[in-house]
């Protein structure tokens, strides 16, 4: 077989299977927003279960993800951040031993299993530290959870501000936090941002942490108050889908719920990746 | 012994120069540098006058920009930099306990090799330095600007664009910009490391017509690989070779009388 | 004037580096702590090689992780089988292939898929997946660790597909080029001289991938039955220890032998996860080594 033609058949396989793979992984996606599109209305997003799961909103779960989302920003945006600047711009005088140490650790966490995480919320912020079930012990696990990946993303985006604008703002007699807070974060900052923005998006979606920490099965009333347990939309997809008295007469809130869970994650993500690409365009 | 010119300058400053009177500004006593068990710079001997322009000049990897970062303490930057000897500026060690490092940094400003403006307007970059040491009042910080951006014979094409951002500017505008940034907090020494190398002949001649203003002012000292900017510009020249100071001497007497061997096959192009 | 000490914004700034060896240390700690008195009751040999996992037994309780652990290879086992080759196809499309303007298309679609919450995934192989799968290959479970395997592999597909990229990417352009001017097509050119030059970054990819399918628990929790059965048969329910402690642990008493062996398995995870980052971590530092 002659070559080309070979090469020619390799190539649209591959074509043929990149494509399907992301069509029927879109296709998915469509068919369940498809689904959830038609139950979402404005009392469906603004009011609470009720019924025991068989009907009503889902606005306690709303409230709950994003009352877990905003505490997770309290606890785990200025830890990444700082450690971030650490890594990449006070690293000179330290002993390398603590940062290689600092570094394997934040790229072990990475790899830890979200239910790992979960284990250390409950023995650690549940039962050690008294808070029980509740958005208290979630939030922490979460930023636990979370503390990596910002890590990671922030670090990068501080490496790539150019070298020269630190030797120049040093040769001006600032000094070395002066540097970084007029000149390298602000650079970094929409990097820094995209990090953010993709951390926490991961955080809204987590399930299983939040299962072992204070996610509630059937607590309709929001009461915003930390030390208690909350639902979330993600925990609420699980026990609706495997807990209900009968998930398939739920089914249509089952795909309103996703629907919501996915419009704020993808949101968040597309947010991200314009920032991002925004930047880029804007320093060529 | 006669030697024949080997340059022809445009113009012969040295005529109108005087170097009586001259005050001493930067003194290097038995100055040596080591990045980790690298011996950049050995045995450094050098008196550098106030008003006048010195180059240090000399094949890649002499020391040249080593020699320059230590005036202004930049090497403290680099975590394995050892140093033994002193420099002093007015008769002050730099490096001693009681040293305030900003301050030092205040007094000598520094001009790099690739323009570095900041990402942020031209106004912004030159009023950096002053808001960093104390200056907030904003009709204060646009009269500095003003002042600097006149100095560096920047201000004519700016001056209706401050807010623009400095990275619209072109190479040899941006590098103006980074000495009038240099300049807003008045420093008394100038240290230029290569400051014509990524630019233009027209950029470069243009900086080079500004060094010879602000030498009235100003301790100027450029680090230069180019020999004929060295000769156009300064009034003193030091060639250095492996390290060390080969010779020091007025620029003409470099050129067209040099003392040393090693100097002489420099300046004929024999090497570097 | 000294423009005062840095110290106590340097101090706050390592301290937040610190407290990422602190997390570490506290899940070695509390899982230790909370894992170890299972211990005093069973013995690790039979924990470890136990063939029963049936605690809610009277008379009887059994914790042998064995169920949990075959469960888990099975899955992750075709996970990582069906994906691979599927996302490495798809990575030298995108990188090789494919018209450089939807690469760029693609590159940020297959991000989107990978920021998918998982229990989203668990729901599609829930109600959608199984009962196709039913259908094709007449099951008697529905839910069933091929299943599992199923929509595992779609979710560690972007992370093997966007780290493989980056390794053929990375190839310089000057191996290439000099394989097409000897007159080698470009597809010859992929397969003799870029596959091989990304080898190591392809690993690693892998590697993470897999780490990721180990770790993963709601979509399989969702899709693979929960029963733990020691089976080789993908059609068949499995249950992984990822899954088992996620649900078993809202039913147990704290405290309780099962509170500790869950936590015991807990452990037993955490190793395999560490274990696998050990060995990217040591793949990604001798790839570098051999490009410097």
């Amino acid at each position: 077989m002659n070559k080309l033609t070979n090469e020619k058949i390799m190539f649209n396989a591959f074509k043929v299977v990149a494509f399907t793979i992301v069509a029927i992984v879109l296709g998915l996606l469509l068919f369940i927003f498809a689904r959830g599109v038609s139950v979402l209305s404005l009392d469906f997003l603004t009011s609470p279960p009720e019924n025991g799961m068989m009907g009503g909103g889902i606005s306690s779960p709303i409230l709950g993800t994003l009352l877990i989302m905003c505490m997770t920003v309290v606890f785990a945006i200025p830890l990444g951040i700082g450690a971030a600047i650490f890594l990449s711009e006070y690293t000179d005088n330290v002993d390398p031993r603590i940062t290689r140490m600092v570094r394997l650790a934040i790229n072990n966490l990475a790899g830890v299993p979200s239910i790992v995480y979960g284990l250390l919320g409950l023995g650690l912020f549940v039962l050690f530290m008294n808070f029980g079930f509740s958005v208290l012990s979630a939030s922490l696990t979460l930023s636990f959870l979370t503390l990596p990946v910002i890590i990671a993303a922030s670090e990068e985006a501080l490496r790539n501000v150019p070298r020269g604008y630190r030797e120049a703002s040093l040769a001006l007699g600032a000094t070395k936090w002066e540097t970084v807070r007029n000149v390298v974060l602000p650079s970094a900052l929409p990097g820094i941002l995209t990090a953010c923005i993709l951390g926490l998006s991961r955080a809204a979606g987590e399930t299983a942490p939040l299962l072992m920490t204070g996610a509630a099965y059937y607590l309709p009333r929001f009461s915003g108050n930390i030390l208690r347990q909350f639902m979330a939309l993600s925990t609420h997809i699980f026990y609706m889908a495997t807990q209900s008295p009968n998930p398939d007469l739920t089914r249509p809130i089952q795909y309103g719920t996703i629907t919501v869970l996915l419009i704020i994650v993808l949101s968040m993500n597309l947010v991200a990746v314009l920032v991002r690409s925004y930047y880029r365009r804007k320093l060529r | 012994m006669m030697r024949n010119m080997r340059y022809k300058k445009p113009v012969d400053p040295f005529e109108e120069m005087s170097f009586d009177g001259a005050e001493e500004k930067i003194e290097f006593d038995d100055f040596n540098l080591w990045y980790g068990d690298n011996h950049v710079l050995r045995d450094v001997d050098l008196e550098i006058n106030a008003s006048m322009i010195t180059a240090f000049m000399g094949p890649s990897g002499c020391g040249k920009s080593s020699l320059l970062r230590s005036i202004n303490r930049m090497n403290d930057l680099i975590p394995e930099c050892r140093y033994e000897g002193e420099i002093e500026i007015d008769d002050v060690d730099i490096n001693g306990p009681d040293v305030d490092v900003y301050e030092l940094r205040k007094r000598v400003g520094m001009v790099f090799q690739r323009p570095n403006p900041f990402p942020t307007s031209i106004h912004d970059n030159v009023a950096y330095g002053p808001r960093i040491h104390g200056i907030t009042k904003g009709r204060e910080l646009d009269q500095v600007v003003e002042r600097s951006l006149r100095e560096a014979a920047l201000w004519d094409e700016v001056s209706d664009r401050l807010g623009d951002s400095a990275l619209s500017l072109s190479g040899g505008q941006q590098q103006r910009l980074c000495i009038a940034r240099a300049l807003a907090v008045e420093p008394e020494i100038i240290l230029l490391d290569e400051p014509c190398s990524a630019l233009d002949p027209i950029a470069t001649t243009k900086i080079e017509a500004l060094m010879r203003r602000l030498k009235e002012k100003y301790t100027v000292i450029l680090v230069t690989h180019n020999l004929q900017q060295a000769a156009r510009v300064s009034d003193m020249t030091a060639f250095m070779y492996l390290g060390r100071i080969v010779e020091f001497d007025r620029t003409r007497e470099i050129f067209e009388n040099p003392r040393e061997e090693l100097t002489e096959n420099y300046i004929t192009g024999k090497f570097g | 004037m000294k423009r005062g000490s840095e110290r106590p914004i340097e101090g706050a700034l390592f301290f937040s580096a610190i407290v990422s060896i602190i997390i570490l240390g506290l899940i070695f700690i509390f899982l230790l702590r909370e894992a170890i008195p299972t211990f005093f009751e069973i013995s690790i040999i039979d924990f470890l090689f136990g063939r029963e996992w049936f605690p809610a037994s009277f008379k009887n309780p059994r914790f042998g992780a064995l169920p949990l652990m075959m469960g888990s290879f099975l899955v992750v086992f075709f996970a990582v089988l069906i994906a691979v080759p599927l996302g490495l196809i798809c990575a030298v499309y995108i990188a090789e292939i494919a018209d450089p303007r939807l690469s760029e298309i693609m590159k940020p679609v297959i991000e989107i898929l990978a920021g998918i919450p998982s229990v989203v995934y668990g729901f599609i192989a829930l109600v959608l997946l199984s009962g196709a799968i039913q259908n094709a290959f007449n099951t008697t479970y529905r839910l069933n660790a091929f299943n599992g395997a199923l929509i595992l592999s779609i979710m560690i597909l972007p992370t093997i597909i966007s780290i493989s990229e980056d390794a053929i990417v990375a190839v310089p352009r000057d191996y290439k080029e000099a394989s097409l001017a000897l007159g080698a097509t470009r597809w010859e050119t992929i397969r003799r001289v870029t596959l091989p030059s990304s080898k190591s970054g392809i690993a690693v990819a892998i590697m993470l991938g897999l780490g990721r399918a180990v770790g993963e628990t709601m979509a399989v929790l969702m899709a693979t039955g929960n029963s733990p059965l020691i089976t080789l048969n993908p059609l068949s329910s499995v249950q992984t220890m990822t899954a088992v402690i996620a649900i078993e642990m809202g039913e147990v008493v704290f405290g309780s032998l099962h509170y500790h062996a869950l936590f015991a398995i807990g452990l037993l995870l955490f190793i395999i996860t560490f274990a696998i980052n050990f060995v990217v971590d040591r793949l990604i530092h001798r790839g570098m080594g051999v490009r410097g």
